[in-house]
């Protein structure tokens, strides 16, 4: 198997990981065209996660911005995002493989929600990495995985957020390779970690061309989606990568891209970030010249992190993906007003992708017919939001 | 000093090899120095110098904490060459470091500036055999050695690759984990020494952190030990750090005699 995307990608890791590593895709291999696995994958992503999720044209949005705007709901699988779709997967995988331990990083506390729960139903011992930064502004997905019998590490490390939470999972990871798996939750970290949870999340890519084709008889002009590590992003965008589709990336702009020598204040590595190694794979990251990664930062934690999937990078690179960037100020605007055109309270992530199109609808750029990705609800932001307007 | 050189010196003398690890610029870049003299003073036979990462993956919490305390001081890449260019102590220097900080120098420029500042070899513990195929090719011809490392669960074809491909000597790591002082060392570890057929020497590291430890990696055949977070906890005290740091050193190397 090619571990590269042009030139991202590949096995930056310390030694001790190649043996898991090498068992994991040999297990992907064997297991994901298993009509075995695959009729009890999509058994739970019917009956436990609630797919497929609707198409939902979104009338009022829709006139108010003069284009057709469709919303893929991701907000209503089981848990309230995307997230799932990946860790039924894992989880499952995992199951097959004889692993009895799964660890996972978090940074929105959604991946680690969707980890407790496929941890809890399939009889795995559960332990979730959380920057403290994190644990803080997402107190009540820490309260959900612990109801759901998982244990929940704060992480005060570096820059406390996601990407130190990685770091955490990888040094469990190489302590326990035996019998755990680390169930990453975005395109990111070493191969085949990309690419597995790629194929997991396509389920989103594949519905949407079957619900499109339905309603418009074509496919849309553009998808738009948010891109922390990018794992809704690739889902909806991976199945249309070779028909006449633009494909936009939304990363978290923060405060408008400014940067010192420590800190980004913002999540942009498509957009801005250079070259380098993060977390196993060769990818866009944001590091200050020496090469030191900087800690990133958005108002939506599930976007805050430093680098950005390989295969994203590379989409980004040829021009097939046209990364852009929206401000928390936008972000907060788009929040507030898809809750009140549509009754649809949206993740502060996907609140990003919701802003670029209100931003965008007038340019042209984005055609007539747009699917955007509202990859989680907006249960979790509250806090955030009640804090921030108090 | 060539690592190779110094390894014969000691088969001479029947000793094995005391390779002491610290961070450097921790707790601050002007006493570096004086601690790899202490370290040398006191008989360490090769010197591993840390060049701080912000995310390294492959330590524990002890070096974790020294990267952090160094880069707060203001240690960087330019001023680590500096640093070791100014060192006056005539044994092989070790250069460890995560991949990113030499790739985003260009690996061809960063080998150079290790060549020029007297650097022997490169410890990179986030870069695997097979993807360092430029960077070793780079060393080779500016004569630096690339040390890898094996771990307890490393197939045996990896570990003819590695053997094959390593320089310097070959780093043995003694657990699955990270970096950190260990009550224990594995009695696998010996099992791993006897598979390696290579004439590179072979040293052992992770969790060695008293002279009991020195002396059963050496009982199991180890050609070195690596000890870093021993006297990384010692810098972090601020208690006497230079006497001390001595004190353990001779320890250790008795027990490499």
């Amino acid at each position: 198997m090619n571990h590269y995307y042009g030139d991202y990608g590949g096995q930056y890791v310390p030694e001790i990981l190649m043996p898991p590593l090498q068992e994991l895709e040999e297990a992907y291999e064997q297991y994901k065209a298993d009509p075995e696995f695959t009729s009890q994958l999509n058994d739970y992503l019917e009956n436990y996660a609630g797919r497929s999720t609707p198409l939902y044209y979104a009338k009022n949005m829709s006139a108010k911005y003069g284009i057709k705007i469709y919303l893929k709901r991701e907000d209503l699988v089981h848990g309230g995002a995307h997230k799932l779709n990946n860790t039924l997967g894992q989880a499952l995988l995992a199951k097959f493989m004889g692993k009895k331990r799964l660890i996972a990083e978090t940074g929105a506390g959604q991946h680690g929600t969707a980890t407790a729960m496929v941890g809890a139903k399939l009889g795995f011992e559960t332990m979730v990495y959380m920057g403290s930064k994190d644990v803080k502004r997402q107190l009540p997905n820490v309260y959900r995985m612990k109801l759901m019998g998982t244990e929940v590490v704060s992480v005060d490390t570096g820059s406390k957020t996601m990407k130190d939470a990685i770091n955490e999972a990888l040094r469990d990871w190489v302590t326990n390779v035996g019998d755990t798996h680390y169930l990453i939750g975005s395109v990111v970290g070493p191969h085949p970690f990309p690419k597995i949870v790629r194929d997991f999340q396509s389920v989103i890519g594949r519905e949407v061309k079957e619900q499109v084709m339905k309603v418009e008889g074509r496919y849309p002009d553009s998808i738009v989606a948010c891109a922390g590590g990018g794992s809704n992003a690739m889902g909806i965008f991976y199945p249309f990568l070779d028909d006449e589709v633009n494909l936009f990336a939304v990363e978290a702009g923060g405060e408008k891209l400014r940067e010192d020598d420590k800190i980004a204040y913002h999540s942009a590595s498509l957009a801005t970030g250079k070259e380098g190694i993060l977390h196993g794979a060769r990818t866009k990251v944001l590091q200050n010249r020496d090469g030191q990664i900087l800690e990133s930062t958005s108002v939506a934690a599930g976007l805050d992190y430093a680098g950005v999937g390989p295969e994203l990078a590379r989409l980004s690179e040829t021009g097939r993906v046209k990364p852009c960037y929206i401000t928390d100020m936008e972000a907060l605007e788009a929040f507030h007003e898809l809750s009140r055109l549509e009754g649809i309270i949206p993740a502060l992530e996907s609140a990003h992708a919701i802003a670029y199109v209100r931003k965008m609808a007038d340019h042209g750029i984005l055609g007539d017919t747009v699917v955007i990705n509202l990859s989680g609800r907006g249960d979790k932001d509250l806090q955030t939001i009640m804090d921030m307007e108090e | 000093m060539r690592i190779s050189q110094k390894f014969e010196e000691l088969k001479d003398k029947n000793e094995k090899a005391l390779i002491a690890y610290v961070c450097a610029g921790d707790p601050d870049p002007d006493t570096t120095p004086s601690i790899v003299n202490a370290l040398v003073e006191a008989g360490a036979d090769i010197i591993e110098l840390g060049l701080p990462f912000s995310d390294p993956v492959a330590d524990g919490p002890t070096i974790q904490a020294a990267t952090c305390r160094a880069i707060e001081a203001g240690m960087n890449t330019e001023s680590y060459f500096e640093m070791i260019k100014g060192l006056e102590v005539n044994v092989p220097l070790i250069c460890m470091t995560y991949y990113n900080l030499i790739y985003r120098q260009g690996s061809e420029n960063f080998v150079k500036k290790c060549a020029d500042a007297g650097i022997s070899g490169l410890i990179i513990p986030d870069l695997p055999l097979h993807e360092a195929d430029e960077l070793i090719e780079i060393c080779k011809e500016e004569g630096i050695d690339n040390i890898f490392l094996v771990a307890p669960n490393t197939s045996d074809q990896r570990l003819d690759a590695i053997s094959s491909k390593s320089s310097g000597f070959i780093y043995i790591v003694s657990k699955l984990g990270v970096t950190g002082e260990g009550k224990n060392i594995s009695s696998n570890v010996a099992g791993l020494l006897d598979k390696i057929n290579s004439d590179l020497p072979k040293a052992v590291g992770f969790g060695i952190s008293n002279r009991k430890h020195v002396e059963e990696m050496v009982a199991a055949g180890a050609d070195a030990v690596i000890v870093g977070s021993a006297f990384v906890n010692i810098i972090a005290s601020k208690d006497n750090v230079i006497s001390r740091l001595k004190e353990i050193t001779k320890d250790l190397k008795e027990g490499c005699r």
